[in-house]
């Protein structure tokens, strides 16, 4: 840390970069330029390595339901698009699209609960000072940590006696409440980075708080509305646990539980069936991913990263 | 250094701490009414906005936890009136319950296995992406995929045939000369099978880890590498502590979430729990006791249970946090 301890160290490094009749210059760079090839290649490996599952369930979609069990590799024998042919007409009479249509809804409604309850409680607690925000901070931050399985039962019984078994709003009423801290936090965290003078400007001009959320905070915080949307209608349509306990009609399954339907009947007859659904279950996940991941993966950093 | 979006705002490396914004104090004696009137206003705002929030909070957690707690004392079918039972959910939990003790020991070595593997994967490949910037965005676009669609049922399912016997791991690693055919009727191979999908999920970590090592300082790593200390001591002496706040927030999530599976262990097992219940994890046992066998008042306080183990591998973190966590002194 001293010079003194320094200086020496300085020598043997210059000392071995001049050191005789080697072309410094051009080594370095080729070397470089290796290091390079060679992290590409690596990580080129370790993504299709990684990636080889989505891959695999791609093309096992084209298998005919003999092949599982027989052919472990990625190609097909014998390509077919059967499998699509019989999930499009459903299962158990209802039609798959019916599925998406009713995931979709879910999904939607989901996504617009979380961003108006979410916004509203990021605001206040980001931008509020008002009595026992510390308080409630600190629970919300709690729930964060708090195992949601303590929840399923008593809310069960709760949404049972009400009458609202085989409604979606068991599904629903916690995203309209801001229950998912999750959000809330990503959402406080972004508006406490944006610069307190713009709302006090507007607001020595007259302006409430209403206006001060409506027209300054939420176009501000665009980026994170958009994670937030994006997490909240993935989360939503991978959910599992929530209509496997609440949705009983089949017609009103969501993707996840009409998918566990077809997997449960055709699981040791018809399992390219079961592959064909799971592929078009992911896709819009995956073509939402691919449009949106800077958005995704930021919001994913942010939350760790940012205090 | 290129920024991402994610650190185009420098802001210290902390995990989220329970640092509620300063109250202004309800005025002294001789605040003037103006002041007053601004805070009654401020308050009124205050629980407008937080409104939904509080709705949800007490209606949906508090109160629900409650009940829980109640449900927990008692045997309860859902049908019936709840009978007070006192401790005996406990004790049978404890000393009566074979299959209980089990999915306990199963869903431990899933977390305590699992979790280390998974982060040190993601440190690893983060620190792998960090040594170079441009092209890094689309391999770790590619690594944080699994993480977003890992739970869902479509994946459980792939997994389930990318297990089974001459599904493609079977058939790869019969080509290498390992016959060990499917994983998943295989009460040894069946939990290292979830473990190493939960592994696959090491994307969602890796992203915090990857934003972490963007904000530590280079100038620490040309004055480690002028004090001669190699890439280990480097990795030892810089990068570890430098990170510790990071490692610290994934640790614990990562615990969290790990004691918590569900989906996935329901789905690979047809909601059995078999083979031999080793799918049989904390969360599946408890909702086929509470939705099977409609015992909830014992599956009330085994999730209970749950919430006690998870509050105390949180202290234990945060305890023990304070020997290894640094968070930055010059910030």
């Amino acid at each position: 840390m001293s010079i003194l301890n320094e200086t020496p160290l300085d020598e043997t490094v210059f000392a071995a970069s001049v050191a005789p009749d080697t072309p410094q210059r051009p080594r370095r760079v080729s070397r470089k330029k290796l290091n390079s090839i060679i992290w590409f290649i690596a990580l080129g490996a370790l993504t299709l390595l990684v990636l080889y599952p989505l891959i695999w369930l791609v093309f096992a979609t084209f298998k005919p339901s003999s092949e599982f069990g027989s052919n472990p590799g990625l190609l097909p024998e014998s390509p077919t698009i059967d499998n699509f042919i019989k999930v499009v007409e459903g299962i158990g009479g209802t039609p798959l699209w019916r599925f998406f249509a009713n995931s979709l809804l879910i999904a939607g409604l989901a996504v617009i609960g979380t961003l108006v309850s979410s916004s509203m409680a990021a605001y206040a607690f980001a931008r509020i000072r008002f009595k026992g925000v510390g308080l409630y901070f600190t629970a919300m931050i709690g729930t964060l940590l708090l195992p949601f399985h303590v929840l399923i039962i008593p809310q069960y019984i709760m949404f049972q006696k009400i009458g609202w078994v085989d409604t979606y709003i068991p599904l629903l009423i916690g995203k309209f409440l801001a229950v998912e801290a999750f959000f809330v936090f990503l959402m406080v965290q972004f508006i406490r980075n944006l610069p307190k003078e713009m709302d006090e400007a507007a607001r020595i001009d007259g302006a409430g708080h209403t206006r001060i959320f409506v027209s300054i905070i939420l176009p501000l915080i665009r980026p994170a509305l958009i994670t937030s949307a994006i997490f909240s209608f993935i989360w939503t349509w991978n959910d599992f646990l929530g209509p496997l306990l609440y949705v009983t009609t089949p017609e009103k399954y969501p993707l996840p539980i009409a998918l566990r339907l077809y997997n449960d009947a055709t699981s040791t007859s018809d399992f390219g069936a079961t592959v064909a659904v799971s592929m078009l279950a992911l896709l819009p996940i995956l073509i939402f991913f691919i449009v949106f991941q800077r958005f995704l993966v930021a919001g994913v950093a942010t939350q760790g990263v940012k205090g | 250094m290129t920024n991402t979006p994610v650190s185009s705002k420098p802001a210290p490396v902390t995990v989220p701490s329970a640092r509620p914004a300063p109250v202004r104090r309800a005025g002294g004696r001789a605040a003037p009414s103006q002041k007053q009137r601004s805070t009654r206003r401020e308050n009124l705002a205050g629980y407008g906005f937080l409104l939904p929030w509080l709705v949800g909070f007490f209606g949906l957690t508090v109160g629900p936890m409650l009940i829980s707690l109640y449900l927990a004392f008692t045997s309860y079918n859902l049908f019936t009136d709840p009978e007070w039972i006192g401790f005996d959910n406990f004790t049978r939990m404890f000393t009566d319950d074979p299959i209980y003790m089990k999915s306990v020991g199963i869903t431990l070595i899933y977390v305590l296995v699992g979790t280390p593997i998974k982060l040190a994967a993601a440190l690893g490949i983060a620190m792998l992406l960090n040594y170079r910037d441009a092209g890094s965005g689309f391999f770790r676009s590619s690594f944080y995929a699994p993480s977003l669609i890992g739970a869902s049922v479509s994946v459980a399912i792939v997994w389930r045939a990318m297990f089974a016997a001459n599904g493609p791991v079977d058939g790869g690693l019969s080509f290498l000369g390992i016959q060990i055919g499917g994983w998943v009727g295989n009460v040894d191979l069946v939990v290292p099978m979830m473990i190493i999908l939960a592994v696959w999920q090491f994307g969602a970590p890796m992203v915090i880890f990857l934003a972490g090592l963007k904000q530590v300082p280079q100038e620490l790593y040309e004055a480690a590498e002028m004090d001669g200390a190699g890439p280990f001591r480097r990795f030892r002496n810089v990068t570890l502590p430098m990170l510790s706040p990071v490692i610290f927030f994934n640790l614990l999530l990562e615990t969290i979430n790990a004691f918590q599976i569900f989906s996935s262990a329901f789905i690979i097992s047809n909601g059995s729990g078999g083979p031999g219940g080793m799918t049989n994890f904390y969360t599946v046992y408890l909702y086929k006791r509470a939705f099977a066998d409609l015992q909830m008042g014992y599956a009330s306080a085994m999730a209970w249970v749950l919430v006690i183990v998870v509050a105390i591998a949180a202290l234990v973190l945060f305890r023990t946090s304070k020997r290894w966590v640094h968070y930055g002194g010059d910030s």
